[in-house]
């Protein structure tokens, strides 16, 4: 089974984000392969070890972003495909879409393709939709539970309501939320194993693409702060706390 | 603007609600405003999208807009489209929606804007980041153009009109029967729909063990008309059931007061809730970002005051 995970470096979660020229400020910020696509390679690996074949990472972002892939390939991911040129910051969902569809085409046949449900700094939570309708093939979306046997998927896909069963025929793609499994650890093996892992550099060149084609269709325009809302009270409970509660409950005719 | 469109979800017979949201809104932007709205019960929900404004409404019955993911309906969207033109098309950013646009925004090339918390005009939106504190107005390319707006974002009001219904009858291709649904589960809930509650208890990682999700139930009978919610993480960590998620991906609630228990306050819930009148949060971490938007903000243990809480509620009602 070939499998593809999109993975993507962003900045630390953990770290109050700052704002460059109306976008989140990525340079010379501490960057980490985005928690929820650990889920996504962790997907991978399970799949490759039931079924054999490879597991391939896809990323869109400057060189940085080779850390991401470097953190896939420690985990036990065979290779890595990072495309990167200056043409694609600020890139929209659309243009991201376009270039991994150019990327994962051009790395060879796949019969299984992986993304997050939505990325943890962006999340838009389109780009995979559209990179299935690009890649044409299926979707399965929000998935909480996976089996595959055949040639077939089946899995868990989580909806307002509960969840529904939904079935599909590879290829497909796949969108993995984080409660699928649980990613594991890179090992010191691994990581020492990641170095030597093939990893192919690409620009939009190299996938034939044209300037058109990776344009973001967005610009930010203006950026503000929303109205605040009034500054709350904020107070250590000192053993009060329950009560303090139940009078705003009371003030604000709840009971 | 010259003619806008919302896509409408229905599911056993009933219109998403944030597609009247998203009508309403419409009316004020453009003369034209049109629904589509695909799947069983179409046909009736199109006079639903009528009284909410939509002048016209196409509209198919066809199970394969249910029975598959996303690929028929965003071909037959891509058809209608390409036949009537239209310069915008609203979705609800909702499960359904989200898949439909993004396999949609492919065939036609233009823009696709996801998180829209207000419409500006024809061709800008507005978005939010860290959890809506800082709001992004975009431009946006391409034709048309396709938003996502977040549910709750506008009240919804009839409009007193009736919608003309077009049937649709679009031949869908095998090849796009491919992501089948085989089963549908419901995990519902007593006392009040999330979504419709006046007043959201919810619960985090804080909560430290799923059984002791029993006291935010317990709290909630007490109240009276409250439900309870969940974060990403214990939904995620399979502490509760799906349908209780609250967030970006999940359900976006606007109670008239929000009680956050041991949640932390991270960008993908705050905009599921940021809406309510009254939050108030009870945390640890008195770092934690939910303190910068509650009206009332705790430092101690959820676990510890939530029994004491409750009690405090019984007495009172006494």
């Amino acid at each position: 089974m070939n499998i593809v995970v999109c993975v993507k470096h962003i900045p630390d979660p953990n770290i109050p984000g700052e704002l460059e020229g109306g976008r989140l400020k990525r340079s010379g910020v501490q960057g980490v392969l985005d928690p929820g696509d650990e889920f996504g390679v962790e997907t991978g690996l399970q799949l490759k070890e039931a079924h054999g074949g490879e597991v391939t990472l896809v990323s869109m972002g400057p060189p940085t972003a080779m850390e991401a892939i470097r953190r896939g390939l420690s985990m036990g991911a065979d290779k890595g495909l990072l495309v990167s040129d200056d043409a694609l910051q600020g890139a929209c969902a659309l243009v991201t879409a376009r270039v991994l569809a150019a990327a994962i085409k051009k790395s060879g046949p796949f019969d299984l393709v992986i993304a997050g449900v939505e990325s943890t700094d962006g999340y838009t939570g389109t780009m995979p939709s559209t990179l299935a309708e690009l890649l044409d093939v299926p979707q399965v979306t929000f998935v909480k539970r996976l089996d595959s046997a055949d040639g077939t998927i089946r899995a868990d896909r989580q909806t307002a309501e509960g969840y529904q069963v939904v079935e599909s025929p590879l290829p497909a793609l796949i969108t993995v939320t984080a409660g699928v499994n649980s990613p594991r650890y890179a090992s010191f093996k691994g990581i020492m194993a990641a170095k030597k892992k093939p990893v192919d550099n690409l620009s939009i060149g190299d996938l034939g693409l044209s300037s058109e084609e990776v344009t973001s269709m967005q610009q930010i325009a203006s950026v503000g702060s929303a109205e605040a809302r009034k500054a709350g009270e904020v107070i250590e409970d000192d053993g009060t706390g329950a009560q303090r509660v139940a009078e705003f409950l009371k003030e604000a005719k709840v009971i | 603007m010259s003619k806008i469109w919302v896509y409408a979800e229905v599911s056993n017979g009933k219109v998403d609600p944030t597609a009247l949201e998203i009508l309403t809104k419409a009316r004020d932007l453009a003369e034209d405003v049109e629904g589509v709205v695909l799947g069983p019960g179409a046909t009736e929900a199109a006079s639903v999208l009528g009284e909410y404004g939509a002048t016209t409404v196409y509209a198919s019955d066809d199970p394969v807009y249910a029975d598959y993911v996303a690929q028929p309906a965003a071909h037959a969207l891509y058809q209608l489209i390409q036949q009537h033109s239209p310069d915008v098309v609203l979705f609800a950013m909702n499960y359904d929606s989200r898949d439909i646009a993004g396999r949609l925004s492919a065939k036609t090339g233009s823009t696709l804007m996801s998180n829209v918390f207000e419409i500006l005009g024809s061709d800008r939106a507005q978005t939010g980041i860290f959890g809506g504190a800082t709001l992004v107005d975009v431009d946006l390319q391409g034709s048309p153009k396709l938003l996502l707006v977040r549910p709750k974002s506008f009240e919804p009001e009839p409009s007193g009109g009736s919608a003309k219904v077009v049937p649709v009858d679009i031949d869908i291709p095998d090849e796009l029967k491919k992501s089948r649904r085989l089963e549908r589960h419901e995990e519902a809930a007593s006392g009040p729909r999330l979504e419709e509650a006046p007043i959201v208890l919810a619960g985090g990682r804080g909560l430290q063990d799923p059984s002791n999700f029993k006291l935010l139930d317990e709290l909630a009978s007490e109240i009276g008309d409250a439900a309870v919610g969940a974060t990403r993480a214990v939904v995620d960590a399979g502490w509760v059931p799906y349908a209780m998620q609250i967030g970006q991906t999940g359900t976006t609630v606007k109670p008239g007061v929000y009680l956050a228990f041991g949640i932390s306050g991270a960008t993908q819930h705050i905009v599921g809730m940021k809406g309510a009148k009254k939050i108030v949060a009870i945390n640890k971490d008195e770092e934690a970002p939910i303190f910068q938007i509650a009206d009332l903000g705790i430092v101690g243990d959820a676990l510890k005051i939530l029994p004491q809480l409750i009690e405090e509620v019984r007495s009172r009602k006494g």
